[in-house]
C-alpha cells in the first residue's frame, strides 16, 4: 500500500495528510498510530518504536498517549456520552474520571446532555463528545481521520474549530487525515499522498 | 502542559473495580440479548434440578419411612411353612438378638361376595396381632386396624369394594372363610399405588387364614416373618451371623438397610435414565449458547476496535465479555433452576402412584447447586469458545467503514481455541460421567454426542459444497441467491444444522422409543384372545373345572404347572457356583443393571416375581448377591408338554423329540428361556438338576427359546419333555376364552363356589391396568417429548440470529437496489428451506439409528419404527426454521434504505 514514506513530525505540529481516496492515507494513520504494524519499516512515536512493540503495550500507549477522532464518530452505543469521555481514563486506572469528563462536556459545549446516548445526538454533537473523548487522556499526539466528513460544512467549520482550541490549550500533536483542501489549509504543514508514495509536503505560507 | 517523556510502560491500569463498572455499563443494552441466549441453557438446567431434586426427595422419604416401608428392622421371607429346623434358625436369632417377631402370610385368593355375586382376584394377607412394627395403617371408617383381630373381620382396598359391587359390613368368603368387611384401607406403608390395581389387597387375622383351607401342599403363597430388634439394635449385625444359615434354609433375609438401599438404587438407576435427557438438553443448550454468543461477538466488533483504540489490551476486553457472558450463563442457570424447582413440585402428581413411599417435596440444596453448577459452566465454556474470537479483532477496524465478520474466523490451531475445544469435549465427558454411576454408559452417552455432531457437522460441510457445485445461473435470481447464501463466507449452514439436527435427533428418538415400546405392549396385548385365566387347579379338580369351563366357553391353553427349584447345574451344587460368582461380581454388575433396565418396561407381574424371588435383588452394596444367584436360587414353575406355543420360538437346539417325549429316560429333557439361561450361564447339552418337591431330576437343555412375555398367557421359564416330568407332583393352569361380560363373571362366579381354592383372573381388568400404567408412561414421555421441542426453539433462535446482522445488512442493500419485499422473502425462504431439510432430515435419520440402539441394547425389544410420525416431526422442525427465519428477516421491511447507507 504504502511505498518510500519517510517523515517526521515535531511535538506540537499540526500536519494534514491529503489524497484522494485510496492512496493510503488512512493505512498510513493506522501506521502512525500504531493501529496497524508494517511489513518494512519503522514507526517511532514519542521515542517509542511502534514496530517493537507487542500489540498489547502498543494498546497501553495508545491510552496514555495518543486521542482519535474518527469521521463516523465511533462511540460506543451502549454508553453514555459522559460514559464514552470516562473510557480511556477507566482503562488506565485514573481517578476522578467522572468530574475529567463533566469538565470535558462542559468544554465542548454539552454539559447538559451528558447523560445521554450516542443515539440521541445529532452527527455534531456525537462529534463533539468525540473530540472530548479524545482529550480525556491529555494526549500527545492526537489523529483525526476526516473528522468533518460525515457532518455539513457549517458544523464542520465549528467543529474544527473547537478542535484546535482544546489542541491549543493541550498542546498536543495533530495529525489531520482529510481530502477537504480548505480543511487542509488550516494546518501548518501538508502532506500529500498519491498511489501510496508522498508527492509533495510542504509548509504553509504563513 | 504535559512535558514529553518516555512513556512509563508498567503504569497505572484500570483496577478491578473500574473494569467491572465499564463491564457493567458496556453490558447495558446487550444484557437482555445475551440473557435471551443464555436461555437455551436454562430448560437443560431445570430438567437437571427437577430430576435430581425429585430423586433426592425420594430418596429421603424413603430413608425416613424405611422401618414402615419394610414393616420391621428385618424382614424373613419363604415359600413354604416354616420347618420346625428353619423355626430353631429363628428363635435362635430372636434369643440371641432379643428381636420379637409378627407374621404376614400372603397368598393369592378369589374374593366373593354371596349379596352381589361379585368376584375378584386379591391379595390375601393374615397379619399376626402385632403387625406391622413401624407405620401406620390407616382405614376408612378411621382406627378400625386395631379391630381387624377382634373377629373374622377383612380391611379391603377401595377399588375391591367396587370391582365387587360391595359395601361396608357385606360378607366376604376367602375360599371356605367368610369375613366381614369392617373397612377400607386408606394408606398401608410400603406398596405403591398402582399395587392395588393389580391385586387389591385384602387383610385377615392370622388365625382365621386356616378357615379358608386355601393354603395345602403346593399353594403360591408367601410366609413372611417381621423382627423387630431392641431399640438402637442394628440389624445388619444382628442378622450376619446367621446369614449361611438362613440362606441354606432357603429363608430370605432383607435387613431395612437393604431394603432402603434396593429401593434407593432403583430410583437411582430411573433417575439416571431420565436425567440423560436433562443432559442432552443441556448440551443442545450449549450449542444455543454458542451461536447466540457467536451473534453477539458480531455486534461488538465496532466496540472492540474503540476500546482497543482507546487503550485497553485484548485481554481486558476479552475479559470483559466473558464477564458478561458468565453472568448471564449463571443468570440463565439460575432461571433454569427456579423453573427446576417448580417442575420438582408437580412431579409427586405425574409419578406418586408409582412409588411405595409418600414423597415429601422440599428443596434440595445439592441438586440444585450441582445444576446452576453444571449449567453456568457449560454457559461459560460454550460460550468461550466465540468469545475468543474478539482477540483477533483489530482497533484499525475503526477506520474501516464495514465491520467485516470474516475478522472473527480463528485459524484451527490457534491455541487457546484448541484448548477451549478440548475443555469442552472433556467437560462434557465429566459431566455425562459425573452423572451416570456407571461409567461406560457415561462413555456411551459422550460418544453418542460426538458422533452426532460429527455427522451434522459432515452434512453441514456436504451441504455447502454441494450448494457451491450445484449452482447453475439458469436458476432464479432468488433461488441463485438463497443458495449461494449456504456458502457465503460467515454463512450459519453449520450452526442452524447443528442445532436443529440435534433438536430434531432428540425430539425423534424419543418418540420413537416411546412409541415403538407401546406398541410393542399393544401388538401383543390384541394377539392373544384369551380373555380368562384359571389357576391353582388341583389335579383331581382339573377334569371338572376343564369341562365346566368349556360348556361356558373355549380353552385356550391348559397347563400343568410343577413348582421346583435348581439344585445342581453339571453336577455342581448352587452352593457352589454361587461362592464362585461372588468372585466375579464386577463383571455381573453390568449385566444386572441393563437387566434391572429391561424390568422397568417388562410385565408388572414379572417384576414382582423378581423381587420377591429368593435372595431378592439384594443385600446392601458390599455385598449384593449376583443375578446368577438370583436365577439358581428363585422357585421355578414349570410346565411339560410336547410343541411350542405361539408365543415363544425355538432359537438354539431343538425342540424334543417325539420319541424322548414319551419315553422316560434317567436324564430329562428342558428348554430353556433364552434370557434366563444366559442368566444361568447355562449353554445347550448342560445338565440341570431340579428339586422338585424333594426328588432330584437331571434334565439335559435341548433347547432355548424366545418367549414373549409381554402376552398375557401362561410363559414358563422351563419348559420339559411330558416324560421327564411324568410323576411330579403339579397343579393347572387354563387358559380360556369366554365372551361377554357378564358371562365371564358367572363362570368366575360358579368356579369359585365349586372350586373355592381355583383362582381367577379376568385379563380384560389386567389389559386395563397396563393400559392405565402405559397411559401414564405415556404422559411422562409426551411431556418430555415437548419439553425437548421447548428447547429446541431457543437454541434455533439462537443459531438463526448469530448471521442476523448480515442478513438484515444484506436485505436492506437489496432493497436499495431495487428487491421488493417478495423477493427477499423468497431469498430467506430458499435458505432456510434447504437448511431445515437437510437439518430435520439428518436429525431424523440419527433418531432412527438411535432409537434401533436404545430398543435393541437398552430395552431389549423388536424394533419397527414410526416413520410416518418421525417425517411429520421433521416436518415440523422445517416450518419451525422457516418461521423463525422468515421472522427473523422482517426487521429487513422496518429498516429504510437510507439508514443502512448511514450505518456504513
Amino acid at each position: 500500500m504504502l511505498r518510500n514514506v519517510s517523515f517526521e513530525i515535531p511535538q506540537g505540529d499540526f500536519v494534514a495528510i491529503v489524497g484522494p481516496s485510496g492512496s493510503g492515507k488512512t493505512t498510513l494513520l493506522g501506521l502512525l498510530a500504531g493501529l496497524d504494524t508494517p511489513t518494512r519499516g519503522k514507526v517511532i512515536l514519542d521515542s517509542h518504536d511502534l514496530t517493537t512493540m507487542s500489540e498489547n503495550d502498543r494498546a497501553r500507549l495508545r491510552g496514555e498517549k495518543v486521542g482519535f477522532v474518527f469521521q463516523s464518530f465511533q462511540l460506543i452505543p451502549t454508553l453514555t456520552a459522559r460514559e464514552n469521555i470516562q473510557v480511556p481514563l477507566e482503562l488506565q486506572g485514573s481517578d476522578g474520571a467522572a468530574a475529567r469528563a463533566d469538565e470535558l462536556l462542559e468544554r465542548v459545549g454539552l454539559g447538559e446532555r451528558g447523560h445521554h446516548f450516542p443515539m440521541q445526538l445529532s452527527g455534531g454533537e456525537q462529534q463533539r463528545v468525540a473530540i472530548a473523548r479524545a482529550f480525556a487522556n491529555a494526549p500527545r499526539i492526537l489523529f483525526a481521520d476526516e473528522p468533518t466528513g460525515n457532518l455539513d460544512a457549517t458544523t464542520g467549520t465549528r467543529i474544527f474549530d473547537l478542535l484546535e482550541s482544546l489542541n491549543r490549550e493541550a498542546g498536543s500533536t495533530i495529525v489531520l487525515v482529510t481530502h477537504d483542501a480548505v480543511l487542509a489549509q488550516r494546518a501548518a504543514r501538508t502532506i500529500r499522498l498519491a498511489d501510496g508514495e508522498i508527492v509533495g509536503d510542504t509548509a504553509a505560507a504563513a | 502542559m504535559t512535558s514529553p517523556g518516555r512513556l512509563v510502560l508498567p503504569g497505572r491500569r484500570a483496577s478491578l473495580r473500574q473494569l467491572a463498572s465499564l463491564t457493567w455499563r458496556e453490558s447495558r443494552s446487550a444484557r437482555r440479548r445475551l440473557l435471551l441466549y443464555m436461555t437455551s441453557i436454562s430448560l437443560g438446567v431445570a430438567a437437571l434440578v427437577a430430576i435430581d431434586s425429585f430423586a433426592d426427595n425420594v430418596t429421603r422419604s424413603i430413608r425416613e419411612q424405611s422401618r414402615a416401608l419394610l414393616g420391621g428392622d428385618v424382614a424373613f421371607g419363604s415359600r413354604r411353612p416354616y420347618t420346625p429346623q428353619q423355626k430353631a434358625v429363628l428363635d435362635s436369632l430372636a434369643r440371641k438378638s432379643g428381636a420379637s417377631y409378627a407374621r404376614v402370610v400372603t397368598f393369592p385368593s378369589m374374593a366373593l361376595v354371596p349379596r352381589s355375586g361379585g368376584t375378584r382376584l386379591v391379595q390375601v394377607r393374615g397379619v399376626s396381632d402385632n403387625y406391622p412394627f413401624y407405620g401406620v395403617i390407616t382405614t376408612e371408617p378411621a382406627n378400625r386396624w386395631r379391630a381387624l383381630q377382634s373377629g373374622p373381620n377383612a380391611l379391603v382396598d377401595p377399588s375391591l369394594l367396587v370391582s365387587l359391587n360391595a359395601r361396608l359390613g357385606d360378607t366376604l368368603t376367602l375360599g371356605l372363610g367368610r369375613f366381614v368387611i369392617a373397612a377400607v384401607l386408606k394408606q398401608v406403608p410400603g406398596t405403591p399405588g398402582i399395587a392395588e390395581i393389580i391385586g387389591p389387597r385384602v387383610f385377615i387375622p392370622e388365625r382365621y387364614v386356616p378357615e379358608t383351607q386355601l393354603l395345602v401342599f403346593g399353594s403360591t403363597a408367601d410366609y413372611g416373618i417381621l423382627a423387630r430388634l431392641p431399640d438402637g439394635a442394628n440389624p445388619d449385625r444382628a442378622v450376619r451371623p446367621f446369614r449361611k444359615e438362613l440362606e441354606r434354609m432357603q429363608i430370605r433375609a432383607r435387613t431395612v438397610t437393604q431394603s432402603e438401599d434396593n429401593i434407593t438404587e432403583d430410583i437411582q438407576q430411573l433417575s439416571e435414565f431420565i436425567g440423560i435427557v436433562g443432559l442432552v438438553a443441556l448440551l443442545l443448550g450449549g450449542v444455543g449458547v454458542a451461536s447466540g454468543v457467536r451473534a453477539f461477538v458480531s455486534r461488538k466488533i465496532d466496540t472492540v476496535a474503540i476500546l482497543r483504540c482507546l487503550g485497553a489490551s485484548s485481554g481486558q476486553v476479552l475479559a470483559m465479555y466473558v464477564a458478561q457472558a458468565a453472568a448471564m450463563g449463571l443468570l440463565g442457570a439460575l432461571a433454569g433452576a427456579a423453573l427446576g424447582v417448580a417442575v420438582q413440585f408437580g412431579l409427586p402428581a405425574v409419578f406418586g402412584d408409582f412409588l411405595p413411599v409418600d414423597v415429601r417435596v422440599t428443596l434440595e440444596p445439592a441438586a440444585i447447586i450441582t445444576g446452576i453448577v453444571v449449567g453456568g459452566w457449560i454457559a461459560l465454556i460454550f460460550s468461550l469458545r466465540p468469545l475468543l474470537a474478539l482477540r483477533n479483532v483489530s482497533p484499525l477496524q475503526t477506520l474501516r467503514r464495514d465491520a467485516d465478520s470474516e475478522i472473527l474466523r480463528l485459524r484451527w490451531n490457534d491455541f487457546p481455541r484448541v484448548a477451549v475445544n478440548v475443555a469442552l469435549g472433556l467437560s462434557v465427558v465429566a459431566i455425562a460421567l459425573l452423572r451416570s454411576s456407571d461409567g461406560r454408559q457415561g462413555l456411551w452417552i459422550s460418544a453418542s454426542t460426538f458422533a452426532v455432531i460429527a455427522v451434522l457437522t459432515a452434512s453441514a460441510i456436504m451441504l455447502s459444497y454441494v450448494a457451491r457445485r450445484s449452482l447453475r445461473a439458469g436458476w432464479p435470481y432468488v433461488v441463485r441467491q438463497g443458495v449461494a447464501n449456504l456458502y457465503r463466507p460467515a454463512n450459519q449452514t453449520r450452526s442452524v444444522i447443528l442445532s436443529l439436527g440435534f433438536g430434531a435427533f432428540l425430539i425423534t428418538t424419543l418418540y420413537l422409543v416411546q412409541s415403538n415400546l407401546l406398541r410393542q405392549f399393544d401388538v401383543n396385548i390384541q394377539k392373544s384372545n384369551a380373555n380368562l385365566v384359571f389357576f391353582d387347579i388341583q389335579e383331581d379338580q382339573a377334569a371338572a373345572v376343564d369341562s365346566l369351563v368349556k360348556s361356558r366357553g373355549q380353552v385356550l391353553q391348559s397347563a400343568p404347572v410343577v413348582t421346583m427349584r435348581i439344585a445342581a447345574v453339571n453336577g455342581r451344587t448352587v452352593e457352589q457356583i454361587v461362592t464362585d460368582a461372588q468372585a466375579r461380581r464386577e463383571e455381573d454388575s453390568i449385566a444386572r443393571t441393563s437387566a434391572t433396565r429391561r424390568d422397568s418396561v417388562a410385565l408388572v407381574q414379572r417384576r414382582r416375581e423378581n423381587q420377591s424371588a429368593q435372595g431378592g435383588r439384594g443385600a446392601a452394596r458390599d455385598q449384593r448377591p449376583t443375578r446368577p444367584s438370583w436365577a439358581l436360587r428363585r422357585e421355578y414353575r414349570s410346565t411339560f408338554r410336547d410343541s411350542v406355543t405361539a408365543g415363544e420360538k425355538i432359537v438354539a437346539g431343538k425342540w424334543f423329540a417325539a420319541a424322548s417325549a414319551s419315553t422316560p429316560r434317567d436324564t430329562g429333557e428342558v428348554s430353556l428361556d433364552n434370557d434366563i439361561a444366559a442368566e444361568l450361564r447355562v449353554k445347550l447339552g448342560d445338565i440341570v438338576t431340579w428339586d422338585v418337591q424333594g426328588v432330584q431330576i437331571p434334565a439335559r437343555v435341548t433347547s432355548l427359546r424366545e418367549v414373549t412375555w409381554a402376552r398375557f398367557e401362561p410363559n414358563f421359564f422351563a419348559v420339559f419333555s411330558p416324560a421327564t416330568l411324568r410323576e411330579a407332583p403339579r397343579q393347572h393352569v387354563l387358559l380360556a376364552s369366554v365372551q361377554g361380560t357378564s358371562a365371564v363373571a358367572a363362570l368366575q362366579r360358579d368356579i369359585v363356589s365349586r372350586f373355592p381354592n381355583v383362582s381367577s383372573l379376568d385379563l380384560s381388568l389386567i389389559r386395563e391396568t397396563v393400559a392405565k400404567i402405559v397411559e401414564k408412561v405415556t404422559t411422562a414421555i409426551r411431556f418430555m417429548a415437548l419439553f425437548s421441542l421447548a428447547m429446541g426453539v431457543p437454541v434455533l433462535f439462537s443459531a438463526v440470529a448469530a448471521t442476523r446482522r448480515d442478513r438484515i445488512r444484506e436485505g436492506v442493500l437489496l432493497k436499495t437496489l431495487g428487491a421488493t419485499r417478495g423477493q427477499i422473502m423468497r431469498i430467506l425462504l430458499a435458505e432456510y428451506a434447504l437448511l431445515g431439510l437437510l437439518g430435520s432430515l439428518t436429525g431424523m435419520v440419527l433418531a432412527i439409528g438411535g432409537g434401533w440402539g436404545l430398543t435393541r441394547f437398552v430395552f431389549d425389544t423388536g424394533y419397527s419404527p414410526a416413520l410416518g410420525p418421525a417425517f411429520a416431526i421433521a416436518l415440523l422442525m422445517l416450518a419451525l426454521t422457516i418461521t423463525i427465519g422468515l421472522l427473523a428477516g422482517r426487521d429487513v421491511f422496518r429498516e429504510t434504505p437510507m439508514s443502512a447507507l448511514r450505518e456504513t
